[in-house]
């Protein structure tokens, strides 16, 4: 089933991470396996954040070496990047096994993030300027308090809780994706495509990879490749609507936009509430009245409805 | 002899006109020795309130059936804060005014209520709804109204997708627009867009009768246009002032959607077969 959320401060930053907690708290009960946030914070000249991982949580009990090999593999991350001619400015760790790494670097984003990916057990969850895309088993609240995220303060921010259908419960299978290996480009998705195999395989030939076997990780790379190619969000994410097959609803953020589409058979559920000031999506209405208790006004949006919003 | 006829001329073949629709399911020996097991007498002049937020969805329903076996025929809800499956299977008459919007699954398999929402409700509200009507001053959201058996249902926003589905009786006005493949397999019933209707409607219809005051972004399978009778229009113009709706281009400019019953594909069935199946 899935459950996914969105939301966007129009002209200032807001507690985009409390924000988001909340609104994945009442989506728990469309997926209780994974909860994933990519958050939007504001740029820093032209840093870039690296959230990473070089183990899957459940690995962490299993043999004796395991906490070892996490600091050997970190470590040689650092020595990659430090090869790479990347400056790292700050290296802090996330949990035992994830980190978040803010570096200068100036180079090719895809052979940096192949040459990261080639140290066992590692995983980059996202690079980006303003992208800090988090994951982890568990619900809203452990993978929060795990992550510190409820002092995140951004300008938007998309969100998932996952039901996982057909593939495994793990990090690498959880929402949202980042569109590896473009910066600031992440998606979360709730549906199914049928084209995957199909999509993916075209994308591959185009040169891209894929980290995981999840439909909804090609959408992000489908929306990167087309605004790799000189098409704005919106013009991409309209061709997605005309080349992706199945049903769909989906969020994709970039450094400075939010953007929803609806499939033309508008199978999956998206409500909207729409201001000056706010806009927030979610699968269920429950999610929006987390951060507006009041009565608002609220819609879904129609079938094949593609909408973009700036922060 | 005359209801049929009536049911005739709206396009309909199989719906009569009268009568609660409970009573279409029963033999009249049956029914009177039929009885909801949660169905009770109450006094619209008793009148009670109280508020749902602090509440869980198993609480609001309880709430509601214990004021009910009270005798209160007039309760309002407040802040009902979207909740799924609130005001669920309420068997008795009863005015509900429910003072905010609902999440999904609102108002299901109600038989006899008023019911007044105040907000917006999410997917699948009056779900196989057999009597009663549910009123609601917002918008709504996808499958509004599925099968539902009887009553009148009312949306004064827009609604979105597959309004209708497999709509087996009953009334659905919307007062704005609606989403693709309303009345999808709709077996019986009127449904009334004032707006504009999106594409595949009334796909694979076997009976029933949509009107339309907008535009139609596309007929399904086998959904026809037919000819607006007087009749038709009598039945609008009253049912749309109950409601304090109005046309836009005024009730006998709307286009009027029947069955071309070109997919009946039981017409190879004997009756008996074919009551089976619908």
């Amino acid at each position: 089933m899935c459950g996914i959320a969105g939301l966007i401060h129009r002209g200032k930053t807001g507690d985009v991470g409390r924000e988001m907690t909340a609104m994945l708290k009442s989506l728990k009960h469309r997926g209780p396996d994974s909860t994933g946030y990519a958050l939007y914070g504001k740029p820093h000249g032209k840093e870039l954040v690296i959230r990473f991982k070089v183990a899957e949580q459940d690995e962490m009990s299993k043999g004796f070496k395991i906490h070892q090999q996490v600091k050997d593999r970190h470590n040689e991350v650092r020595r990659r990047l430090e090869e790479m001619d990347a400056r790292i400015i700050d290296d802090a760790e996330a949990t035992e096994y994830a980190y978040r790494l803010r570096i200068e670097f100036d180079g090719d984003l895809r052979r940096l993030a192949n040459f990261i990916e080639d140290v066992e057990g590692a995983e980059i969850l996202s690079i980006g300027h303003g992208l800090e895309l988090i994951k982890d088993l568990g619900d809203a609240d452990q993978v929060a308090g795990q992550y510190a995220l409820n002092d995140f303060v951004g300008t938007h921010a998309i969100g998932h809780t996952r039901m996982a259908t057909e593939s495994d419960v793990d990090i690498r299978s959880a929402h949202p994706y980042w569109a590896y290996p473009f910066a600031d480009v992440s998606v979360v998705h709730n549906g199914q495509l049928t084209s995957y195999w199909n999509g993916r395989r075209a994308l591959e030939r185009r040169g891209h990879r894929f980290v995981s076997n999840c439909d909804s990780e090609l959408i992000a790379v489908y929306l990167a490749d087309r605004m790799a190619q000189g098409a704005t969000l919106e013009d991409a994410m309209k061709a997605s609507i005309e080349e992706l097959d199945g049903v769909f609803t989906y969020l994709v953020a970039t450094s400075d936009s939010l953007g929803m589409a609806k499939d033309v058979m508008a199978a999956k559920p998206m409500v909207l509430y729409e201001s000056d000031r706010f806009i927030a999506l979610a699968s269920e209405e429950v999610a929006i009245r987390s951060v507006f208790p009041h009565e608002i006004n609220t819609f879904d949006p129609y079938e094949g409805e593609v909408r973009v919003w700036k922060s | 002899m005359a209801v049929t006829t009536k049911a005739t001329e709206f396009g309909m073949h199989t719906e009569q006109l009268a009568g609660r629709s409970q009573q279409r399911f029963f033999r009249p020996e049956e029914e009177e020795r039929f009885t909801y097991p949660q169905s009770f007498e109450v006094d619209f002049k008793k009148k009670a309130q109280f508020d749902a937020g602090p509440l869980s969805i198993s609480e609001i329903n309880l709430k509601l059936r214990e004021l009910m076996s009270q005798g209160y025929g007039s309760i309002v809800m407040k802040n009902p804060g979207a909740k799924h499956s609130v005001a669920v299977g309420i068997l008795n008459r009863l005015n509900l005014t429910i003072e905010g919007s609902l999440g999904y699954f609102g108002c299901g398999l109600l038989d006899g209520p008023n019911v007044h929402i105040k907000g917006r409700v999410g997917w699948s509200c009056a779900e196989n709804m057999l009597a009663g009507t549910v009123v609601i001053d917002k918008n709504a959201g996808s499958t509004f109204g599925a099968a539902l058996r009887g009553g009148d249902l009312v949306c004064k926003g827009d609604v979105g997708a597959r309004m209708g589905i497999d709509q087996k009786g009953g009334t659905i006005i919307v007062g704005g627009r609606a989403g693709a493949f309303c009345g999808f397999m709709m077996q019986r019933g009127r449904m009334v867009i004032l707006g504009n209707a999106g594409k595949n409607l009334g796909d694979s219809m076997y009976d029933g009768t949509i009107y339309v005051g907008g535009k139609i972004d596309g007929l399904g399978v086998d959904a026809v246009p037919a000819e607006m009778t007087d009749l038709d229009v009598q039945w609008l113009e009253r049912k749309l002032k109950k409601y304090g709706l109005e046309a836009p281009k005024g009730a006998k400019n709307m286009q009027k959607i029947c069955a071309g019953r070109q997919l009946w594909n039981y017409d190879n069935l004997e009756p008996a077969e074919k009551k089976l199946i619908l």
